[in-house]
């Protein structure tokens, strides 16, 4: 076998090399399933774009992401900070942007990565399976666009943007967390947005607002006990049906953003499993290439510097420390799956009867596909890796005056680290619990959520108040918010604040 | 299967309409760092962009978060000597929001600044914005006019010293072509005909008409002769026409009265009024030349620096100041090179003796040498007797001279319109 190239210059017939390469180890030697590949290589200013338009290539416009543009152009300008080596897309085609100023193994290097690695992982987990259509997105996100750039032509910038704002403001508590309707195709969409927008507009009628008892509607409601029936936790999906006042426009804006925060939730869910996915197949496929003489050594020196920093897991006690590197910890999880497979010890037949000595392939791909981060880690982190990097639990309780270390590395501690870890990927936990339980459509028609309590921590006051000023302008009526723990109301906020005791048990 | 595309060359712009909508909505923010900018920098020196901050918490995306309380587990990485059990203070400003953050960091976490650049261009735009300044002041001042020759063609009349002689040689030429053809056509089919006559037989009328030819061919070779090689008409000289242009440098007097009553406030605003008028003239004249007087009861030229910013007591005498800027113009600034342009700013205040002194000055000695003079008094107060004096020459040179009162800087633009609307619809 020959080199593919040597030298560090890339050209587009060296990457068509480089991609067949790589895609022939891993789709014939490691199967791996994939979408096809766009591969887009494109100039640092337009890696910035990308960048502050949540990585998607078209995207609305809005003030943010102007903002997250001048942030990154500010800094990369002063060298503060590097672009990232890859955007990728979960789309069929799957895009991935490579930038130009990498050399031929940064290059290769993205194109195992995000091409194979990403690719199959968005092709392949159940959640992205369940949750988003990488047929449809690019399609529904210019249909977004166009949307929203008519709208402000219609309503003017200043009223879709407060709308836009309000929903970026809800934007976690816009997902369906548990089911999830039939996906629909943009031509449906846009036809359903029609429909929707002509039957509110033959409702507009005056004359009934006139006589509201002799609406057939309003005559044959009975006073429901109690709405909505059960408690909601999609409060953008809420308000979209639900808020009084809102314009129809209005209402689409919302399920816009709604419909984004749902594509986007599974990457939410799953970023340790997705870059460790990633890094594993990248290192593995280009250690392939190596093994079979494609790429010289100078090729597998870059490569291998490059991949150490990025796998790289700073101590607690490093300046630099900003929490767990979901590359590192997804990359030797997903590694240390394969050891556990290949060369079990005692230990892991004690901790992963099944796994130790079964066919390694298929177990990390039955891993990448039915986990998301919080089940991962519970399932999969080895004790082996506990000491590995050396994890340590802290228990931060504002009951007492001190914080405690309640579980390290050791035998005792394994489990309850493992725990730890888990739940600190558990959406769930991370964001506080808030639900809508009712709105007053009789009365004054307040709406009234109610954030359920765990582990005593309250909500964020001051960020809280203003999440409720946009809640407020959405709904259009008082807002409530309560903190509640145990069945015990123990703070709560309005919009318009209303000047009540706090009811403190 | 893989596509690979090359989207190098399309649009980079692609974000900026979401960049014009940031700045659009934190205009006031960078409207107070492009009014500091202003205050703080050299007047020659505004056109440049400019570095605002913004706090980060007015940038803030506000989302439900947990605040600090509760009891929280954090697992983090690299234990080096803790053991199960183990108890310590609460690290200071530890516990940030969320758990994903670390609260070992001893650097201090985030910036609370939120810092970028704008442009020379978004710099002005906010500049003007705020100055109310439309886009409609533009173009364009009449200048002092000064001449420039430049080469205006080919001409048949002029002095020796501009032959063109390519011209002339090329037009002689001509000439003596166009009168001979017929005569050299004449010639050229008797001398065939005397050719053919040479090859026959020789006889008495054949010699006759020979030598008949012969004649004729002399005679109209002598013709062709006398028609001379070069003739007066032929001389082309080169022309040059004296065009008239705009002088495209200007001198600006900034006359500003530092007399114990003027405090800082005022300076600042007769700052901005001064800026205004330079940055007018700066876009309508290649070169600009600022020269600061300032003056009590003796007037002095200083530096940028010491003009806004130093102060001094005592009285006011306007027409010292006058008496410079008539000097200066003498000494360094000849009327047909100049456009010269004067802002004088004060509170009003005056020695009233000196008052008439000071009309006469301008009336007879400025404004013969200059384009536009401007007085501002910045004193929201009764007018005294330099704004009466004034008044009178206004109303006799109404496109040159003009007074307003100016009390704040929403008014610095309305009032520098209103100075400067005249010109504007002249042009």
């Amino acid at each position: 076998m020959t080199y593919l190239s040597e030298g560090s210059d890339w050209n587009f017939e060296l990457l068509a090399d480089y991609d067949k390469a790589i895609a022939d180890i891993a789709h014939n030697k490691y199967g791996l399933d994939t979408y096809p590949n766009q591969i887009e290589v494109i100039s640092s200013e337009q890696m910035m774009d990308a960048y502050s338009s949540v990585g998607m290539p078209v995207g609305y416009n809005h003030w943010s992401y102007g903002k997250q543009f001048v942030e990154v152009e500010g800094r990369y300008r002063r060298g503060q900070m590097g672009l990232a080596y890859e955007i990728v897309i979960n789309s069929d085609p799957c895009i991935a942007y490579l930038m130009e100023e990498n050399s031929i193994t940064m290059q290769a290097l993205v194109i195992a990565h995000a091409c194979y690695g990403h690719n199959s992982f968005f092709k392949g987990n159940y959640l992205f399976k369940t949750w988003t259509d990488a047929s449809s997105i690019i399609d529904y996100l210019v249909f977004a666009r166009n949307y929203i750039a008519d709208c402000e032509q219609r309503h003017g910038v200043t009223a879709v943007e407060e709308t836009l704002d309000s929903c970026h403001a809800l934007m976690n508590y816009g997902v369906d967390r548990y089911k999830r309707p039939s996906p629909i195709s943009a031509v449906e969409e846009r036809k359903r947005q029609r429909e929707r927008e002509d039957i509110l507009q033959k409702q507009v009628s005056e004359l009934w607002r006139t006589f509201p008892q002799l609406q057939p509607a309003a005559r044959t409601r009975e006073a429901a006990a109690q709405f909505p029936a059960e408690p909601q936790e999609n409060l953008l999906y809420f308000l979209e049906k639900n808020a009084p006042l809102l314009q129809p426009w209005q209402r689409e804006i919302i399920r816009i953003v709604r419909k984004m925060a749902q594509y986007f939730y599974p990457q939410r869910q799953t970023k340790v499993m997705n870059e460790g996915w990633a890094c594993l197949w990248h290192y593995t496929l280009l250690n392939d290439l190596y093994d079979a003489g494609r790429v010289t050594d100078g090729f597998m020196l870059e490569f291998l510097q490059n991949h150490s920093q990025v796998v790289y897991q700073p101590p607690f006690f490093a300046p630099f420390y900003s929490g767990m590197n979901p590359y590192a910890l997804g990359f030797n999880m997903f590694q240390d799956i394969r050891r556990i497979c290949e060369n079990p010890d005692d230990e892991d037949r004690e901790w992963f009867p099944e796994m130790a000595g079964s066919d390694w392939l298929q177990t990390v791909k039955f891993a990448m596909e039915s986990f998301k981060d919080e089940s991962f880690i519970q399932q999969f982190l080895s004790p082996r890796l506990i000491r590995h990097f050396k994890f340590f639990q802290i228990m931060d309780d504002d009951r007492n005056d001190y914080v405690e270390v309640s579980a390290i590395h050791n035998e005792t501690g394994y489990k309850k680290v493992r725990d730890a870890l888990a739940e600190q990927y558990n959406l769930s936990i991370q964001e506080p619990n808030i639900q809508i339980v009712s709105a007053n459509l009789h009365g004054d028609r307040a709406l009234t959520l109610r954030h359920q309590r765990s582990d005593g921590r309250p909500l964020d006051e001051h960020s809280a108040t203003e999440v409720l000023r946009h809640l407020h302008r959405l709904w259009k009526f008082d807002v409530h918010l309560e903190s509640v723990e145990n069945g015990t109301v123990m703070e709560s906020y309005s919009m318009p604040p209303v000047t009540k005791p706090i009811t403190v048990m | 299967m893989s596509y690979i595309i090359d989207r190098r060359l399309n649009d980079k712009r692609k974000s900026t309409v979401n960049r014009q909508r940031f700045l659009r909505r934190y205009r006031s923010h960078i409207r107070e760092a492009v009014n500091d900018a202003v205050n703080r920098r050299s007047i020659q020196d505004m056109e440049q962009g400019e570095r605002i901050s913004i706090p980060q918490k007015d940038l803030s995306e506000p989302i439900f978060h947990h605040g600090p309380g509760g009891q929280r587990s954090i697992v983090h990485p690299g234990n080096k000597e803790f053991n199960q059990g183990d108890r310590f203070k609460r690290p200071e400003g530890g516990g940030g929001q969320g758990s994903g953050e670390g609260d070992a960091s001893d650097q201090g976490e985030g910036q609370d600044e939120f810092a970028f650049e704008i442009d020379k261009q978004e710099f002005l735009n906010f500049l003007f914005e705020d100055l109310e300044l439309p886009n409609l002041v533009k173009r364009h001042l009449e200048g002092a006019q000064v001449f420039k020759t430049r080469h205006g063609g080919i001409v048949s009349q002029g002095m020796p010293a501009k032959i063109n002689i390519v011209r002339s040689m090329r037009q002689a030429s001509m000439r003596r072509r166009a009168l001979t053809a017929a005569t050299r056509r004449r010639i050229r089919d008797m001398k065939e005909e005397r050719e053919a006559l040479l090859q026959q037989d020789q006889s008495p009328q054949r010699q006759a008409r020979l030598q008949e030819l012969d004649e004729l061919i002399a005679r109209l070779e002598r013709r062709v002769e006398r028609i001379p090689y070069l003739d007066t008409v032929d001389l082309r000289f080169n022309h040059h026409i004296k065009e008239p242009v705009p002088v495209s440098r200007a001198v600006m007097f900034c006359i500003m009265d530092v007399s114990g009553s003027m405090n800082q406030d005022m300076k600042d605003l007769a700052k901005r009024f001064f800026l205004l008028l330079y940055l007018f003239l700066e876009r309508n004249y290649d070169q600009i030349e600022v020269v600061f007087i300032r003056h009590h009861t003796s007037a002095k030229e200083v530096t940028e620096e010491e003009f806004f910013y130093s102060r001094e007591t005592g009285g006011t005498i306007v027409s010292s100041a006058l008496k410079l800027t008539r000097d200066i113009i003498n000494e360094r600034y000849p009327v047909d090179q100049w456009n010269i342009y004067a802002a004088q700013a004060s509170d009003g205040d005056n020695w009233n003796d000196d008052s008439p002194a000071c009309a006469k000055m301008i009336e007879e000695e400025l404004l013969p040498k200059m384009q536009y003079f401007s007085y501002v008094e910045v004193m929201p107060r009764a007018h005294q007797a330099l704004w009466d004096h004034y008044e009178t020459i206004m109303a006799r040179h109404p496109g040159a001279f003009s007074i307003a009162q100016i009390d704040e800087p929403g008014e610095i633009y309305p009032v520098f319109r209103q100075l400067f609307k005249k010109r504007m619809e002249e042009a």
